[in-house]
């Protein structure tokens, strides 16, 4: 499956891929215990005829447009682009979808298939809480109970989130096993699906976990990818050079490269957490000092000990503070069609202020990973290069840790 | 018990493998069979090794040994606390099986490690297989690791003769019976509830129903367990079975008694209740 010559391997987006049984070369498949096999084929069988379902399209359009409020802009950053000198840069708005982030088009598409297979009851997990308020916020609207499993260090860290949540009517579980954060979530989120898995579905918020939810998810986003490509030729007339966007288990990312990845003159860049450095259990950089391994149901790079043991993670981003990264993006790497790199909390701290003064955006603490790598390379390009970040999220639940962090005051 | 079937359905020679005779002199003998779960480590390898042998005198037929793993996903809490009990302790799966080499000195209990699929992909398959066969493990029952993705784990298992341990849920339909059955080797487990590992007050009554369906698959002895925690649960649940599985219950018994003088009489007087309670 290895690349041997210096140019790419194609075409990235097909039909084959992932093969029948949720594999991306080497990587993916379904890791679970025997109780939940059984579920997962009923899911997968019930998503693909969801997709032959021009009803069920027309639904999910309908609630994208009238509800979500797609589509959303692919905005010219005129300051930051001269700030930094170089590409012009565009922004993917996909902070001003309703809820304040991506995640919610993945929510709406799994809560439909839910109602379909007649599930009353939704669970997820959720890191920064975006995921958590999507679901929320679906079950909601079509009266679904739903539960939501958060690390208990999460549950501080984006308290304004587990607000929203409970406001909406969701049951917040703070989990405190481990190191209280995102995988200790999923695990709980698993053990209750297990436990309820005739009632409940499991709206996993990332493209990771067993198949067939890697393709699930990417495909309830690669609507943001597919905007994109039609708005940059619309507004520039060609294809973008580079495409940036911040991996934790790589939704929003796999979301906007998708489309594109059929395109060799389009470039991408997931952008994971450097943290403190890449230094054991200072980071969340998957491909730089992971390897290979199974969690949480697929086969992909994770961090982990000589033995198998899952490392600890850092992140100033709860929501990419994650020891694992989805099986597609660890193929995507390995045919070298996407580079992988990452930005450290300083970087991301920098960038997230840096774009809230000159673009009068504040955007989520994992999108300013995104932007934190654009403003390195930006300066590096021609003029008239096209970068597209894909700014996920925005940042309303990260102002407190962030003036904690920067030292802001409030006015006595 | 010399014929086992390999992935194609062929019968095949292999080594009689412990597990596999145990359960033959049972039927021989008309008794049921029990399994006992415990954590590895927990509160120490000593102490693992000590419970071990005290097990084996109390009447236990196989030793489930869980494998501490950082992201146990199929346990509940009573179990998951076993297992951080144990990476506390610092075991690592070579001190696994260094510990089943010392019960081995003195013990021919049949050793099964319950174990999570990252631990044996890290080292390699064929690397972990070789070293378990080595140390004198009998089986694995690898929680996350399904039929469908099991490559070559059944070939390098018989090679070994190991005997892989399939699990089979409420959940599973006649048509994946028909599946996982053919490749199991020494008992089939049935998971007697949906839900992780733990304790429940009271058993499920369609036990009887899906063991009758898997006995229409397959030979093999089956062992029921998930949620058994007192002898009259063991009872009732052993008229379905050729044995049962307990875990929890013992579990969280070793977490009480911790690092206490009691902890190993304490804890085989236990199970030497429930390894009567299956007889009667």
């Amino acid at each position: 499956m290895t690349a041997t010559a210096a140019e790419p391997l194609g075409p990235f987006a097909t039909p084959e891929i992932p093969d029948a049984t949720g594999h991306f070369g080497p990587y993916g498949g379904r890791y679970v215990p025997e109780t939940l096999m059984h579920p997962l084929q009923e899911l997968e069988a019930e998503y693909f005829r969801s997709q032959q379902d021009p009803g069920f399209q027309k639904e999910l359009s309908y609630y994208l447009r009238e509800f979500v409020g797609r589509p959303t802009p692919l905005y010219f950053a005129e300051r930051l682009t001269r700030d930094l000198g170089g590409a012009k840069i565009y922004l993917k708005r996909e902070d001003l979808l309703h809820t304040g982030a991506h995640k919610i088009n993945n929510a709406l598409g799994q809560a439909l298939i839910a109602k379909r297979m007649g599930k009353t009851r939704v669970i997820a997990e959720t890191g920064a809480g975006q995921h958590g308020v999507a679901t929320a916020t679906v079950a909601a609207m079509f009266g679904l109970k739903c539960v939501i499993y958060m690390g208990a260090v999460d549950c501080e860290r984006q308290a304004l989130n587990v607000y929203r949540m409970k406001m909406l009517g969701a049951d917040v579980v703070p989990v405190h096993a481990g190191q209280k954060t995102l995988k200790e979530a999923v695990n709980e989120a698993m053990r209750d699906w297990v436990t309820h898995v005739r009632s409940t579905h499991y709206i996993l918020g990332t493209a990771y976990g067993a198949h067939p939810y890697p393709l699930m998810v990417r495909n309830f986003h690669r609507v943001i990818g597919d905007e994109a490509r039609a708005q940059i030729q619309e507004a520039e007339g060609r294809l973008p050079d580079l495409l940036l966007a911040c991996v934790g288990g790589g939704s929003n990312a796999i979301g906007l490269f998708y489309p594109f990845l059929n395109d060799p003159s389009v470039r991408m860049c997931g952008v994971e957490a450097g943290g403190h450095g890449i230094l054991p259990e200072q980071h969340a950089a998957r491909f730089h000092g992971g390897s290979l391994g199974v969690l949480q149901g697929t086969r992909s790079y994770i961090l982990q000990d000589p033995f198998g043991q899952i490392q600890l993670t850092h992140s100033v981003s709860a929501g990419l503070d994650y020891a694992a990264v989805g099986p597609e993006h660890a193929w995507l790497h390995d045919q070298k069609r996407v580079e992988y790199a990452y930005a450290t909390d300083d970087a991301a701290l920098e960038a997230f202020m840096r774009l809230a003064r000159l673009e009068g955006i504040i955007p989520a603490l994992e999108s300013a990973h995104a932007v934190a790598e654009c403003i390195q390379r930006a300066p590096k390009m021609p003029k008239e290069s096209l970068i597209i970040v894909n700014l996920s999220g925005r940042g309303d639940k990260d102002v407190a840790q962030v003036a904690a962090k920067v030292g802001l005051q409030m006015p006595k | 018990m010399a014929l086992a079937t390999n992935g194609t359905g062929a019968a095949v020679s292999v080594p009689v493998n412990r597990i596999e005779e145990r359960f033959a002199d049972l039927r021989q003998r008309g008794r049921k069979g029990l399994v006992v779960y415990i954590g590895a480590g927990d509160p120490d390898l000593e102490s693992t090794r000590r419970l071990a042998l005290a097990f084996d005198r109390a009447g236990v037929d196989v030793l489930e040994l869980g494998v501490p793993f950082s992201d146990p996903l199929a346990d509940g809490l009573v179990n998951q606390l076993a297992a951080q009990r144990g990476l506390e302790s610092g075991t690592t799966p070579p001190k696994v099986l260094e510990t089943v080499k010392a019960i081995r000195t003195e013990s021919a209990v049949p050793i099964v490690l319950y174990i999570y699929f990252n631990l044996l992909h890290r080292v390699g398959l064929e690397q972990f297989i070789r070293d378990c066969a080595d140390a004198g493990v009998d089986g694995l029952l690898v929680l996350d690791l399904p039929p469908e993705e099991s490559g070559n784990y059944e070939s390098l298992m018989a090679a070994a003769g190991l005997c892989p341990i399939y699990l089979i849920a409420p959940t599973t339909p006649p048509e994946r019976i028909a599946i996982i059955a053919p490749r199991a080797r020494g008992f089939i487990y049935y998971v007697s509830r949906e839900g992780v590992t733990g304790m429940q007050a009271k058993v499920s009554d369609t036990i009887g129903e899906m063991t009758a369906r898997i006995r229409s698959h397959s030979a093999l002895p089956i062992a029921v367990g998930f949620g058994i925690s007192n002898a009259d649960q063991a009872r009732e649940v052993a008229r379905h079975a050729e044995a049962i599985v307990v875990g929890s219950a013992i579990v969280n018994r070793i977490a009480t008694l911790g690092r206490s003088p009691d902890l190993v009489p304490e804890v085989s007087a236990f199970v030497a209740s429930l390894s009567q309670a299956i007889q009667s």
